[in-house]
């Protein structure tokens, strides 16, 4: 018998998703350290609430927080509020250290992605993280119990052991380009917003994608005072702030 | 009687001619292990009889280091099922107290290749009767060290993601990631160690072999794997060991510069720096040739081997350890004034910490051990052949490197870029007792395995013994040395 071979037909792909830059800009003006996006954070990303004893202890863990520096000398002591949040480098100190490909990097959508059940918690990341936005969870997580008929179905609940960090509400953006897809359209500037964004009550925070001339982000970005935290690393951060009086 | 002896062939007059320098033969055989040549079957009963003897002290010591051991797994085992929080990191000190063992251990598992491999290639022969402690030493030192990366895992269970292996998922290890570089150099070095040591074993285990009944005949007979010491067999092992001293000289330097590299591939002030390879591999050194004496005084003084260790060897480990304290403290001024020029702000932070902050009596206790009390003491062979003296400067380089390592490693953390993470992290029980337990695991080896195999490479002193012998020049004996073909 004559055997014949054939070359496999490779399925056409059904969709092709489109590129992001995902950006996002804080407005330091703006910002009157009220920690709306904390909260917003912690309900929208099932993290877990860390006990006092523990939070003194340094293991607190928001994926966002306020930094509060002071300026100046009393009486004209000023607090200065530096919201910090994964900058999502496009070139990730995190990435290359860690040795199981945990903390990985999507080109496509420009962000820096933490796979929760890769992770074996050797925490080099956070360790090469000049910005020290990760956090690990040292114990399992627990709910008190009202809150445990919150959790978002839509995020893992991460066990101890393993690193965790923002995501740019990246459950969000999936919905979204979902939504997009089975609409055969592309997706609206201001449709995909993280929940930060969503509940900052002085609009201090633009995300959008950078791409996108006509997206909000874009004209906020034209703004002169512009700078990223501790650009001069090379770590080239996605997130933007705009710089206060 | 001079006289006669005058008209003698050379072969035929007496050595030493006349009473003075027969003194000066006596003084150097004293001296010298290797020009006390013995005959083979008193040179085994000088490590076999000591062997065997299991006194109550040796019990004692057992029972402790057992107990630490288990004490260390149950607390592991806590760790494990509570979570790493029962240690005491924080948000930003990561990496603590694992690190440090890891990095404190494998510094101790440098000497043993140091002191075989090294000086063999570079034909110390004074070395053959250490050796064999040293690999000892290093072997157990690289297990205890290998163990603290998998204690520090935040799941130890997921452990072997790390190993290269086919799965349905197609993944393999980063090998961008220091920590792969890491876990195979020291595999590397591990069983590079592990072969060697055996190998040099072969002749002293057949050696046992013929002098010990019951089990120990046993296991030695099945351990020896048939060595006859036929000229073939001779051949073929020094063969193997010369390859082996050769490859394992680059393996060392590697894999300590390979650890130094998980800090220094980092972006954290204080470690990102192109001088730790070099500096890290000193480091080691100097703490494993002090662990190396300290080892060699316990043994001698547990299995009574006067006769094999003798003062020469702590006089010749003693100049290394000040050749390498002054080298560290080059390599380390080196670390210390480039960041100091640099001004920094996070680097200043940490700088100004060491020198007047909370870290201040740590960082002049470490310069104290390292620097002070070895330059202090080991100029002088007096103070060099005292084995009190050596062993107490050993203990301080131990002290000293070990805080060096805290330093570098949970303190340099606390503090980067933001000044908002700043942080200090506070030793808790949990690793309190698994770093006892760790040096349990250490020392319980050393002391398990100089009772069961023959601590001493007895036919390595045999052979150092017919290479080496004592000619009269002039009005002195001196000491010769047959380079063997």
């Amino acid at each position: 018998m004559e055997l014949t071979h054939t070359e496999p037909q490779k399925a056409p792909r059904a969709v092709t998703l489109e590129t992001h830059k995902w950006t996002l800009v804080v407005n330091l003006d703006k910002c009157t350290g009220c920690q709306a996006c904390v909260v917003a954070c912690h309900a929208e990303n099932n993290v877990p609430m860390r006990s006092e004893r523990e939070v003194i202890r340094g293991r607190g863990q928001h994926w966002i927080r306020i930094e509060r520096y002071w300026q100046g000398d009393l009486p004209e002591l000023q607090a200065e509020f530096l919201p910090m949040m994964c900058q999502e480098c496009s070139n990730a100190p995190c990435e290359p250290v860690c040795p199981v490909y945990a903390s990985v990097h999507s080109e496509r959508e420009n962000l820096n992605l933490q796979v929760y059940n890769r992770c074996v918690g050797t925490r080099y990341c956070q360790n090469n993280c000049p910005y020290k936005v990760r956090y690990f969870n040292f114990f399992d997580p627990q709910f008190d119990l009202p809150l445990e008929q919150q959790l978002n179905p839509d995020v893992t609940v991460r066990v101890a052991g393993i690193m965790e960090k923002c995501t740019s509400c990246v459950q969000r953006i999936r919905r979204g380009e979902e939504q997009a897809l089975v609409q055969n359209r592309s997706l609206h500037d201001g449709e995909v917003i993280p929940a930060c964004v969503q509940t900052c009550p002085t609009s201090a925070l633009t995300f959008g994608d950078r791409n996108d001339p006509q997206s909000k982000v874009a004209a906020v970005l034209e703004d002169q005072r512009k700078f990223r935290v501790l650009e001069e690393l090379g770590t080239e951060p996605n997130v933007y702030y705009l710089k206060g009086g | 009687m001079a006289q006669d002896s005058m008209h003698l062939p050379v072969w035929k007059q007496p050595f030493p001619e006349d009473s003075e320098l027969a003194a000066q033969a006596e003084e150097l055989r004293r001296e010298h292990l290797l020009l006390d040549a013995r005959p083979p079957k008193e040179l085994a009963d000088r490590v076999l009889t000591p062997m065997a003897r299991l006194g109550w002290v040796f019990w004692l010591v057992f029972v402790v280091l057992a107990g630490a051991l288990l004490t260390w797994l149950v607390t592991w085992t806590n760790q494990m099922f509570q979570g790493l929080g029962v240690v005491g990191y924080n948000r930003v000190v990561m990496w603590a107290p694992y690190i440090i063992n890891f990095v404190y251990f494998i510094g101790i598992g440098h000497a043993g290749t140091f002191i075989s491999a090294a000086l063999r290639v570079l034909r110390f022969d004074w070395r053959a009767p250490i050796s064999r402690a040293a690999e000892t030493l290093t072997i157990f030192a690289l297990a205890a060290a290998g163990s603290m990366p998998l204690i520090h895992l935040g799941r130890a269970w997921k452990a072997y993601w790390l190993i290269p292996y086919p799965n349905e998922r197609g993944l393999w290890p980063d090998l961008h990631s220091p920590l792969l570089w890491d876990m195979i150099a020291i595999f590397t070095y591990l069983s590079c160690s592990l072969l060697f040591e055996y190998l040099g074993l072969l002749p002293d285990l057949a050696m046992a072999r013929e002098y010990v009944t019951g089990w120990r005949k046993r296991f030695y007979t099945l351990l020896s794997l048939g060595w006859r010491g036929s000229g073939k067999q001779w051949k073929h092992l020094d063969t193997a060991q010369n390859v082996f001293s050769y490859a394992i000289i680059p393996v060392m330097f590697s894999v300590h510069t390979i650890v130094s590299w998980d800090f220094a591939m980092t972006l954290q002030p204080e470690w990102h720096s192109s001088i730790f390879g070099p500096y890290f591999v000193v480091g080691a050194l100097f703490s494993g040739v002090g662990a190396v004496i300290i080892v060699l005084a316990v043994l001698r003084k547990a299995l009574h081997l006067e006769y094999y260790i003798r003062a020469e060897h702590f006089n010749g480990m003693g100049k290394f350890l000040l050749v390498l304290s002054l080298t560290w403290a080059y390599f380390y001024f080196n670390s210390y004034i480039v960041p100091w020029y640099g001004q920094d702000p996070a680097s200043r932070v940490i700088l100004q910490n060491e020198a007047t902050g909370w870290a201040a009596p740590l960082w002049y206790l470490m310069l104290f051990s390292n620097i002070v009390v070895p330059w202090a003491t080991l100029w002088s062979k007096k103070l060099r052949t005292s084995i009190p003296v050596i062993v107490g400067v050993s203990i301080f380089v131990q002290i000293g490197m070990y805080i060096e390592r805290y330093l570098i490693v949970a303190m340099s953390l606390g503090y980067n870029y933001l000044p908002f993470n700043w942080l200090t992290y506070t030793p808790q029980l949990t690793e309190i007792l698994i770093t006892i337990g760790a040096f349990s695991l250490v020392t319980l080896g050393v002391v398990l395995t100089s009772r069961l195999v023959p601590i001493i490479p007895v036919w390595e002193v045999k052979e150092g013994q017919r290479m080496q012998g004592m000619r009269r020049i002039g009005r002195a004996m001196v000491q010769t040395r047959t380079e063997p073909e």
